[in-house]
């Protein structure tokens, strides 16, 4: 890792006018949350996929039912690991780059992350105990939304306040995407959970919204947390990792703005994409599509900054595993979001809705961009935060590499085959007009494809072990010291 | 701080003149194919915009140049297939069981009309096959219940079992524990002559007051020997395949509180000529008579 010393030379030279001193206290717990409920949530991921190749997996508790876990895992992946990864990053990176300590006190920062934590608990613990509200993504009911509001806005005034005291006289676009983050999930949270309490003692609510209005204003939040948490957000996270890493200047200035401003425009509208072939109006549906076709540029314009930052940096790849794992997050990010857009048409999406090509592509997006640009953040940061010379083991780094991107490569191509089996299988009809396939000879088709999955998601899970290993070893192990770099360089 | 404007010795590029924590940027223009691409997309999205429904107005909408509507289209292609199996549901349905099985084509259309809605409707209780389970008829073993022989499947079919249908098949089997009818110990001693009836007795019991009790108060629904009664829907007791299972505990339940299967009538799901290829389909399990 002697990059990170090196690039922190200029760093030192641009400022030496006064030392500040950066809250990393909130960054490492944020590191160690998130790795934590990143093996949380591909552990009940896999348990889950068992559950689908063998129901007996349920166990006949109403706890450990397929219904109740899966909010788990997809809160778990998408809020617990996912937001802790972004709270984490996004105050490292807007210190850092805004050279000045989280505005409003260490208080306020542990407050907006303790805090976080706790809504991620008292989330999972409602799931397992009956408690939804059979909104997809936004399953907690309306005392658990309340709470979760006062820790985003706590969020919002740090980050913000921060920007406005910042030292430097421009705004990093790492901290556009963050704030776009922030401030279009804070909308969608609220908009998405208008209910009325049943009593004010009861956990039980009711949506504000009914039928085809309700679906819509749904997908409207449940696409967008793919626009915006899971994609704006870790295109901050992008942005500052990969020059860091890469120790190169980002490939267009221009790009980021373009792309930045058509990507938060074009992204709130393309929800309705959920509702193809549903008793959604025609007319929300073709805007629906239209928006998404129109959103492919936009979202590229990311991958291409960040694959292109790369140029003269090419060779790092070999040595710097963290970030081979940020650049394939890229590629990845690349790839989901060609398929998104694909996936919107309309025609395409009958042959793909209910199918599980749906969940092979969240997956490309939840596997290969989102954990795989945080495990390169998380193998950049451990070293620096900790003070250490560099990572305890970069073969280990490199066997997580391979091992979960085989697990990835297992998870999608298992299930493109399985959803575009699912998908004929359901339309098929035969010379006299009746159905070829019953629907349960669809379930038994897909399950040969289900085992696949589940060990692609086994095999993603073992690599993030060795990952949480190997990081305990760099803070702990006596090689990765600085004192012994200093030995070893007498 | 000063903005200063370096060029990239790599690219050859000039930089921004930013610098946050060390990251620069270039000033690289959008690439071309980038933009050209995008615009495109916004071409190709405009134009889905105008040929098909989009911009909402008022209480209205632009319909879009084609006419489409995802009704209509859904409409047209329910329509296609239903006139193509229609005309195979029609020969079906004006054919005797007898006419249907002496045609070779036509048996083999009722058979695949039969399994597919076999399959999405009698499979999940009747298991695949027809092979029952606790509490769900077995149709291929030959223990009918209400009868075996085509025109009376289908009759089932049609009506239902306890369905509420007026030609419902229908019975109740009185509950001899729990309406007080018999003591526990006489339902414990019934159980035991019922069991020596398919073959499994309790070894060292003495079931002549159990054979007694069951001439009394079973035998004129199932028979003095547990052969069964179709008319009332009886089951066969002197068998192997027994609806609710076989040990002693089972048989006792049954008596003391019994469960009495409900069937839909289909006739309000499926029409005429598909449960006619039902009833040959099931016929065809291996039980058919």
């Amino acid at each position: 890792m002697s990059d990170i010393t090196a690039d922190a030379m200029p760093m030192m030279a641009h400022a030496p006018a006064r030392v500040v001193v950066y809250n990393e206290r909130i960054v490492k717990n944020a590191v160690i949350m998130a790795m934590f409920w990143g093996v949380v949530a591909f552990t009940v991921g896999v348990y889950l996929a068992l559950e689908l190749c063998w129901p007996a997996f349920n166990l006949g508790y109403s706890f450990t039912n397929f219904g109740r876990l899966r909010p788990v895992h997809t809160s778990a992946a998408i809020f617990a690991f996912g937001g802790t990864a972004l709270i984490g990053t996004s105050f490292h990176v807007v210190q850092r780059t805004c050279r000045t300590r989280l505005f409003g006190g260490d208080a306020l920062a542990s407050f907006v992350f303790w805090g976080y934590q706790f809504f991620i608990v008292m989330a999972a613990l409602s799931y397992v105990m009956g408690f939804s509200q059979s909104r997809e993504y936004a399953e907690p009911e309306w005392y658990i939304d309340i709470w979760l509001t006062v820790v985003w806005v706590a969020y919002l005034i740090v980050f913000l306040g921060t920007l406005m005291m910042r030292e430097e006289p421009h705004i990093y676009v790492a901290n556009w995407f963050y704030l776009a983050f922030i401030v279009t999930v804070a909308m969608l949270h609220i908009g998405n959970n208008l209910a009325i309490p049943v009593s004010f003692f009861g956990a039980k609510s009711y949506s504000a919204f009914s039928g085809a209005q309700d679906a819509l204003i749904q997908w409207w939040y449940g696409h967008n947390a793919v626009g915006f948490f899971l994609t704006a957000g870790f295109l901050g996270m992008m942005y500052y990792f990969i020059p860091k890493a890469a120790n190169r200047p980002v490939y267009s200035y221009r790009l980021s703005i373009v792309h930045f401003w058509s990507l938060i425009f074009l992204y709130i509208w393309a929800g309705p994409h959920h509702l193809h072939w549903t008793a959604l109006p025609d007319w929300a549906q073709t805007l629906g599509m239209a928006f998404s076709i129109m959103l492919w540029m936009p979202s590229w314009g990311g991958m291409i900054n960040g694959l292109m930052t790369l140029s003269g940096a090419w060779d790092k790849l070999r040595t710097d595993p963290g970030l081979r794992f940020s650049v394939t997050a890229v590629g990845f990010y690349g790839m989901s979001t060609f398929e998104g857009p694909v996936m919107s048409i309309r025609d395409v999406n009958a042959l793909a809705h209910y199918t599980d090509w749906v969940v092979g592509h969240v997956h490309s997006g939840a596997l290969g961009w989102v954990a795989f640009i945080s495990f390169g953040a998380i193998y950049y940061l451990v070293p620096v935060l900790w003070k250490r010379t560099g990572l305890f083991s970069n073969k280990l780094a490199a066997w997580h590499y391979w091992i979960a991107t085989l697990g990835i490569v297992f998870y999608i191509t298992s299930l493109w085959v399985a959803g575009i089996m699912q998908g004929l299988m359901w339309r098929a009809y035969d010379q006299y007009g009746f159905l070829q396939y019953s629907f349960v000879e669809s379930v038994v088709a897909v399950h040969p494809y289900y085992v696949i999955r589940m060990v692609g998601g086994l095999l993603f899970l073992t690599g993030a072990l060795i990952m949480v290993y190997n990081l305990i070893r760099t803070v702990n192990s006596p090689t990765t010291a600085p004192a012994a770099a200093l030995r070893v360089g007498a | 701080m000063p903005t200063k404007i370096e060029k990239d010795s790599v690219t050859g590029t000039d930089t921004t003149g930013h610098v946050w924590d060390g990251v620069r940027e270039l000033n690289t223009p959008l690439p071309k194919w980038w933009l050209y691409t995008f615009i495109a997309c916004i071409v190709f999205a405009l134009g889905q915009m105008l040929l098909y429904p989009s911009v909402p107005y008022g209480v209205g909408y632009f319909h879009g140049l084609l006419g489409y509507s995802q009704r209509k289209s859904v409409d047209k292609a329910v329509a296609e297939v239903t006139a193509l199996r229609g005309q195979s549901l029609q020969a079906i349905q004006k054919a005797s069981f007898a006419e249907i099985q002496a045609d070779p084509k036509l048996l083999a259309t009722a058979m695949t009309a039969g399994r597919i809605a076999f399959a999405e409707n009698c499979q999940p209780c009747h298991g695949a096959g027809g092979g029952g389970r606790l509490g769900y008829p077995a149709l291929a073993a030959g223990a009918w219940i209400w009868g075996g022989k085509l025109p009376e499947i289908q009759q089932t079919l049609i009506h239902g079992i306890r369905s509420g249908d007026p030609d419902a098949r229908d019975s109740q089997m009185p509950k001899f524990g729990v309406d007080g009818l018999l003591k526990p110990e006489q339902i414990g001693q019934i159980a035991e002559y019922v069991m020596t009836l398919y073959g499994t007795p309790v070894p060292n019991v003495d079931v002549a007051p159990g054979k007694a009790l069951f001439a009394e108060n079973c035998a004129a629904c199932h028979g003095l020997n547990g052969e069964g009664k179709r008319e009332v829907g009886a089951p066969r007791l002197a068998s192997k395949v027994h609806l609710n299972g076989l040990s002693r505990a089972d048989v006792v339940a049954q008596i003391n509180n019994p469960r009495m299967g409900v069937m839909p009538a289909w006739n309000t799901r499926l029409n005429e000529a598909t449960i006619k290829s039902l009833a040959l389909y099931v016929h065809a399990f291996g039980g058919g008579e």
